[in-house]
Parts: C-alpha cells; structure tokens; sequence
C-alpha cells in the first residue's frame, strides 16, 4: 500500500496536517504517515491511524490531538488504532524526509544500505550537521524505538538515524 | 467463556513478551552503558507494545468487562503461562543477552508462522511485531557473539549463561491443550515443529561465537502450565504492586 491509496477526504486534510508528531514536532502526522483513513459520516469522522512501532507511546497523544484538531473544527470523531498492513518507512512523505534532516534526524536509507550500515558498519549516513558520510553507528537503539545512534567522525556532532522499517 | 481456547493461547504468547519485557525493564539506568541501558529499555518497550495488541485481544475475546490492564496485572502467579526461560533473572549482562538470545531465535521463527493464522488479528499483530524482533535478535545476536568471541573473561561468562539457560529451552516447543486446539484449527502456530531449525541456528551461532554448545539433556519445563520457578513471584510483587495497593489507580 503507497500513500496515494489511503482514502482520506480532502476537506480533513489540512486540519491532520496541523497536527504534529510529538516525539517529532517538526513532522506532521500525515508526513508520517501514520494516517491510513480520515472519512466523514453523519458529521462524525472515523480516523484509522497505525503506530510506527507497537510500544510507541505517542500513539494515545496523536488519537487525542486528532480529536482536539477535529473538535476545533466542528467533526465529531472516532479514533481506530490498525495494525494491519503495518507501517513502513517508505509511508514518510519526501517533505517528511526533508523536516526530519533538517531537525537532525538522519532519514531511513533503503532496507539493503539500512542493513550495511547497522550490521556491517559501513559510513554512508550523512551527518546532518555537517554532510560527512564519515559516520559511525553507537547503537542500533536510540532516544525512541524508530531511531538509533550515530556520531560524526569529522565535526564529532551525535545525532539520531531514522531506521528503515519494511 | 466461548472462545476459552482462544484466550488461553493469546496469554500463552503474552506472558512471555510481558514477563521478558519487564525483565528487560529491569535493567532501566542499571545496563553497563548508556547505549545498552537504552538498547534493553526499547526490546522492554516493544515487547510491552506487543502484549497491549495481544491483551486488548483478549479483553475482547474474554467479554466480561476485564481490561488489558485487568489482566496483565491482577492474575496470581499460577495464572501466568509464560515460559520459564524468560523470568530467569539478570544475574549478569552475560545471562540477559544469552536469555534474550535464546528467546528472539524462537520468537522470530514463531512470529513468521502466526502471520500465517487464520486468525486476522493475531496474523496482523504477528506482521507488526516481526519487524520489531528482527532488530531485537541482531541486537542480542550480536552481544553473544562479542562476548563469547571476547576476552577469556567474557567467553567464560558467556558460556555460564548458556549453560545456565540451556535447560529452559526445551520448554519453547512444549503445546497446552490450548495450544493444540488453536494448531487444530488453524489460527496457532505448531511450534513442535520449529525445534528442529531452532536448535541448529542456536548452535551455529553459539559456534560462532566461539562457544560450546551444551550436551546436556536435561530440560526444566512448567511455565506453560503455571508452576513457575521461584523468580517469578519476586517480579509479580513488582510488577502487580501498584494496582493492588492502589486499586483502579490511573495516572
């Protein structure tokens, strides 16, 4: 599934755009992807979201600022956690992409180069400080479940990886 | 209840990441270092993740106003149907990587045959969390190499965490009678036949990793039938104190 075959009404989408991950202020939910459906009936809107990953704790915070975001603009709403397809990273929208590096979170590679620099050590995530690919992994966990940790070896600048998730 | 068979499996894969993740949980500003500490905080969080899709489930199926929390919180020791490997304590980092390592190798493979379950919700739980416990077995992999391959200090810890661990292994591939219904039906995974491919990825990488790998026969088993060994009573006291001191508390 892309983000093109989501079923999400038109009128919803600048309201979800206004509401921000919030691990991750910078990114809109819809740049996230973490919204698979947004349909209005009867004035109440049925909003099917899916979590980047099972534990993340910002999933309860995103139903309740979808709610709020709604609520401000008069739709009733109803909130539905799915599971199912499970969420990639491939569903982070290219503007997505662009905020998470310009907030110091280095964007997902694809899953064969994810899996060069995580198991096998090679330097291609660029630092988002200075561009360097002179990078090393510190840990393949970081500050949340979707991130591991990486330093720079040329401006010595720590900073988060966005791991691939396929 | 209706679906009896059905609840009983579910908890049967829940204890487990519960107890595991509340093992790892554990080890929250106590791991050797930042980035382990970190590293074994996120496998607690994810594994939490999975047993709040798993218990939500089984509120459902139950039907008689229990919640997830409900469950997860407020049953006795011999209500939980975890396996006894993964309650063994963190008696050094040695024995929670090899712990973790002999659970991931199994939780993996199982994972990739209930995303087979005619069961719709356990196969999309099963797709979600699979990801998720890839990256928990390179992690774990990974240490066990390191430290078996390490020094002489650290291979011979090493190889005491296997030992040690190695009699609680058998039991992964032991069926309730809940488990046997959900197999006959479609919907669980026969884990009898995931033993086989189990043993020869533990003993090649244990090989790797310069190891020996145990000879011994002797398996402990019970868990799955909720006679559990004495740890387990420790972790609940922990883990339940809270809601039964405190009653229907929420944050």
């Amino acid at each position: 599934m892309t983000t093109t075959e989501q079923d999400i009404d038109k009128k919803l989408i600048p309201i979800l755009e206004g509401v921000s991950d919030p691990e991750i202020p910078v990114l809109s939910i819809m740049d996230m992807g973490v919204v698979r459906s947004a349909v209005i009936k009867d004035n109440t809107v049925k909003v099917q979201i899916t979590p980047t990953y099972s534990g993340c704790p910002a999933m309860d915070v995103i139903g309740d600022d979808i709610k709020a975001a709604l609520k401000e603009a008069e739709y009733n709403s109803e909130i539905e956690l799915i599971l199912h397809p499970a969420w990639t990273t491939d569903w982070i929208t290219p503007r997505g992409r662009k905020a998470l590096e310009e907030y110091g979170i280095a964007a997902p590679l694809d899953a064969e180069a994810d899996k060069d620099v995580l198991l096998n050590g090679k330097r291609i995530v660029k630092c988002t400080n200075c561009g360097s690919q002179n990078t090393r992994l510190v840990s393949q966990f970081g500050s949340t479940a979707c991130k591991a940790q990486f330093q720079c070896e040329d401006c010595q600048e720590p900073f988060d990886y966005f791991k691939c998730l396929k | 209840m209706k679906n009896e068979n059905l609840y009983n499996y579910i908890l049967g894969i829940a204890d487990n990441s519960l107890i595991l993740g509340q093992r790892m949980g554990e080890l929250c500003g106590h791991g050797p270092t930042l980035e382990t500490d970190i590293a074994c905080t996120n496998i607690s969080l994810d594994l939490f993740g999975q047993v709040r899709s798993y218990f939500q489930y089984a509120s459902k199926i139950a039907g008689d106003g229990r919640t997830e929390d409900d469950i997860a919180m407020l049953r006795k020791e011999r209500e939980y149907i975890n396996v006894l490997l993964v309650e063994q304590p963190n008696t050094d980092f040695a024995y929670t990587m090899a712990r973790q390592f002999l659970f991931d190798v199994y939780h993996l493979a199982f994972l990739v045959e209930l995303q087979k379950s005619a069961d719709l919700t356990l196969s999309a739980i099963a797709s979600k969390s699979i990801k998720e416990v890839s990256y928990h077995e390179r992690f774990s992999s990974d240490w066990v190499k390191r430290l078996g391959d390490g020094t002489e200090e650290s291979n011979t810890k090493m190889q005491e965490a296997i030992d040690a661990l190695w009699t609680y292994t058998d039991e992964l591939f032991h069926q309730t009678e809940a488990d046997k219904a959900m197999v006959a039906e479609g919907i669980g995974v026969d884990v009898t036949k995931l033993k086989d491919s189990y043993y020869r990825h533990v003993s090649e990488l244990l090989e790797e990793a310069t190891l020996q790998v145990p000879e011994s026969k002797y398996f402990q088993k019970g868990g799955k039938e909720g006679i559990h060994t004495e740890h387990l009573g420790y972790m609940l006291a922990e883990l339940q104190y809270m809601q039964r001191t405190y009653p229907n508390m929420e944050w």
